[in-house]
């Protein structure tokens, strides 16, 4: 292999993962860089409008009348610099000697704009957006003609707690009861304990929609609906398979040995679990929760179900999918509003990564 | 506590003995009693929900966390009072007991019910009984053969194998080259977004302005840069049905880093000496990739194919937040959700689900053979 060769095996590999690389994280950069734009901003140009780019800016700016630009007042025409246009025309914008003069407004009371082209950065952040989507309280927008807007806070604040307080119990209910079925499966022997385990690795991917209509009619029953428990418990069933799979995988590899030494000097089987395989077993635990937690933050079928249009208890991406439905052109709103609900998942994804591939690579088929 | 009263019985009396049962007993009743007790005035608490949503939302953690834990603790402390013979024979029930209700009652049980329910018509077990001409109008309706050809034709047959590919390819560069970890982390990060928020992120990148605005979405305003007209991409209805690929980018956006994941393990999992042996022989690194590591991540190519089947078969949040459902982008998901929730057709519902259900059992069969084969029992 020539040098050459050699060099342009690495750089094309480079290049190519950079590439990729670049297409998956621009559009959450526009996401994020937009949450932080002007209302007005954000409706009117590009989020990357915030790079250096080359604008028309306004150098000057003439009273049509008063200068007695207004050569025909019926026909509107209009001289400037020299050369007659018509109203319309002006409108555009026409060029002249490298710049660009505009009609900003209507006929009786617009103004004319000489404009240069000049470069320049759009900056104007605001926390304005974030506000607004947090708030549960009416919300005051002050409009760039002086006049205000009041708008209604689609209260974020509320739905993350909502969602926090489905979320942890979600987490950790599935866990503790998968791990005691794990050791019992693994540890205990007891008649139709092969058939039963069978059922656990049959439900793994059935999808959850088949028990839907079920539950909800069971839950109407007992008046569940729109409870904390109704959601904590749907969740745990839709994660038990897959966290009762993976913990058996786990606490079934544990050493017998130690095990077997804790029984000879008595321990019984609750002792033995509580205190030495719920702490041998955290990797795995930990692994599921990453999962679980993420799955349930990001869940919207079960919530939309289980929740139903209660307000006060929607979750995050409920008020976001309201959000996109009832305002589905406020891109200030909506921007801020699905980085809110991504700033949790994101954290405990970048700070445990390696719990999450974990418990990826050990088995991820859920339904 | 019965070490202590095991040492009392053998010191004391008859008359004793027989009060510490009656406390033994009073205590087995009275502990569950309370703590049921508790918990059912905790529930009441949480549906009222008068307090203040940090409260409710604390006290709901610690209520379901440590109820679960407590329900447990009982149990089992009731089974190892109980004789030796008994407990052994009990306790395997008291830790598997809880998992196997559970799992029964959401799951197995609503799959027959679902089942059963699927051959009423639209009030369900209450309404009439009208055997499979649900499954009939299910291969019929207009709607519902739309929703197939999109679940199978974009969603399986062109997302499932780009996914799969894309992320090969993916683990395959990152794997090359010395900036890997961070070049894996920034494609892997779509997967903690939700579906919701993945449909706003590319909504964004998909917006549409009229003619002659300026477009402050990205992909317009690289198409208009360009020359070309803005399009509502997703709601492009002159392409049909070719406007469901943009939100295969969208699945394919979020599911790369999951199949790039699973790969990378795998390849780093390839021997090095057989690489090397293979490359000392004249391979080139086509050769290489194509007969040396795709055969040995075969295993791994099937597991990620049909868990991204089985995800692409239940898609519903991405198409339900973009499209609703228009414009030719019908899926069975969405369907479901349309017939049973908003339609409020039980009988119809149910029997998309068992049509969902019917779909993932090749899967539940080829999974239950690989347990057989393990030796896990």
């Amino acid at each position: 292999m020539t040098r050459l060769q050699k060099l342009r095996g690495p750089l094309l590999v480079n290049l190519a993962l950079a590439l990729i690389v670049v297409i998956w994280i621009v559009p959450i950069i526009g996401l994020l860089v937009s949450s932080f734009r002007d209302r007005q901003s954000v409706q009117t140009t590009g989020w990357w409008n915030i790079l250096p780019h080359r604008a028309w800016v306004a150098s000057e700016s003439l009273d049509p009348r008063a200068e007695g630009l207004v050569v025909d007042e019926e026909n509107r025409v209009i001289e400037v610099y020299g050369t007659k246009t018509t109203f319309d025309e002006l409108r555009q914008g026409i060029d002249v000697e490298g710049k660009r003069v505009q009609w900003v407004g209507n006929w009786r009371i617009g103004k004319i704009e000489v404009q240069e082209r000049k470069w320049q950065v759009s900056w104007d952040f605001t926390l304005d957006n974030y506000r607004q989507v947090l708030g549960g309280k009416d919300f005051v927008y002050n409009r760039p003609d002086g006049t205000q807007e009041v708008i209604p806070g689609d209260d974020m604040w509320g739905a993350i707690f909502n969602s926090i307080a489905v979320a942890v119990p979600s987490t950790v209910i599935p866990i503790l009861i998968a791990a005691f079925a794990a050791y019992g499966f693994a540890w205990m022997k007891f008649p139709g304990r092969r058939l039963l385990f069978v059922l656990v690795v049959a439900l793994l991917v059935v999808p959850l929609q088949i028990a839907l209509i079920p539950i909800l009619q069971f839950y109407n029953k007992v008046q569940l609906n729109g409870t904390y428990l109704a959601i904590w418990l749907a969740h745990t069933g839709f994660g038990l398979p897959l966290a009762t799979y993976l913990l058996f995988n786990y606490i079934s590899t544990l050493p017998r040995e130690t095990l077997e030494s804790a029984f000879i000097d008595g321990a019984s089987h609750f002792t033995i679990f509580m205190k030495m395989i719920l702490p041998l077993s955290i990797p795995a635990l930990a692994s599921f929760a990453i999962f679980q937690f993420l799955w349930v933050w990001n869940d919207y079928l079960v919530a939309l179900i289980f929740l139903g249009g209660d307000k006060s208890l929607m979750v995050v991406t409920m008020r976001l999918a309201n959000i996109v439905g009832d305002r589905g052109q406020d891109w200030h709103l909506l921007t801020a509003g699905a980085f809110i609900t991504m700033v949790l998942p994101l954290l405990v994804f970048f700070g445990l990564q390696r719990y999450f591939v974990r418990g990826l690579l050990a088995g991820s088929v859920k339904g | 506590m019965d070490y202590l009263l095991g040492a009392e019985r053998r010191r004391s009396g008859p008359l004793a003995r027989v009060v510490a049962f009656i406390l033994r007993l009073a205590l087995a009743v009275l502990i569950p009693l309370i703590a049921f007790f508790v918990l059912y005035q905790g529930f009441l608490f949480l549906r009222a929900g008068d307090a203040p949503k940090w409260l409710v939302a604390v006290i709901a953690i610690i209520w379901g966390v440590g109820g679960v834990a407590v329900l447990y603790w009982i149990f089992n402390w009731l089974v190892e009072m109980l004789p030796d013979q008994w407990t052994a024979w009990l306790q395997p029930f008291v830790f598997i007991g809880p998992a196997i209700a559970i799992l029964a009652w959401y799951l197995a049980v609503p799959t027959v019910r679902s089942f059963v329910i699927s051959l009423f018509d639209r009030d369900g077990l209450s309404g009439a009984f009208i055997g499979l001409r649900n499954y009939l109008t299910i291969f019929t309706d207009r709607q519902m053969l739309q929703a197939f050809r999109n679940n199978i034709l974009f969603w399986i047959g062109i997302a499932t194998p780009l996914t799969v590919s894309f992320g090969l390819l993916a683990a395959v560069l990152a794997d090359r080259s010395r900036w890997e970890r961070v070049a894996k982390s920034l494609i892997f990060m779509p997967m903690a977004i939700s579906f919701v928020g993945a449909s706003v992120i590319w909504n964004f990148v998909y917006e549409v302005k009229p003619v002659g605005a300026p477009q402050i979405g990205l992909l317009n305003a690289v198409l208009t840069a360009l020359g070309g007209q803005p399009q509502a991409f997703t709601a492009w209805t002159a392409i049909a049905p070719f406007n469901n690929l943009f939100l295969v980018i969208i699945v394919l956006w979020l599911q790369a880093g999951y199949s790039m994941t699973l790969f990378s393990a795998a390849l780093k999992g390839i021997p090095e000496e057989i690489l090397e042996a293979a490359r000392v022989d004249g391979a080139n690194e086509l050769q290489v990739f194509f007969k040396i590591m795709i055969p040995y991540i075969s295993g791994t190519i099937i597991t990620v194919t049909t868990t991204v089947i089985i995800f692409t078969l239940k898609i519903f949040d991405v198409v339900w937040v973009m499209t609703g459902g228009q414009f030719g982008t019908e899926v069975i998901a969405t369907q479901f959700y349309r017939t049973s929730f908003n339609a409020r057709n039980a009988g119809l519902g149910s029997a998309i689900a068992i049509v969902l259900f019917v779909a993932v059992i090749p899967v539940m069969i080829y999974n239950l053979r690989r347990f057989k084969e393990s030796e896990a029992f």
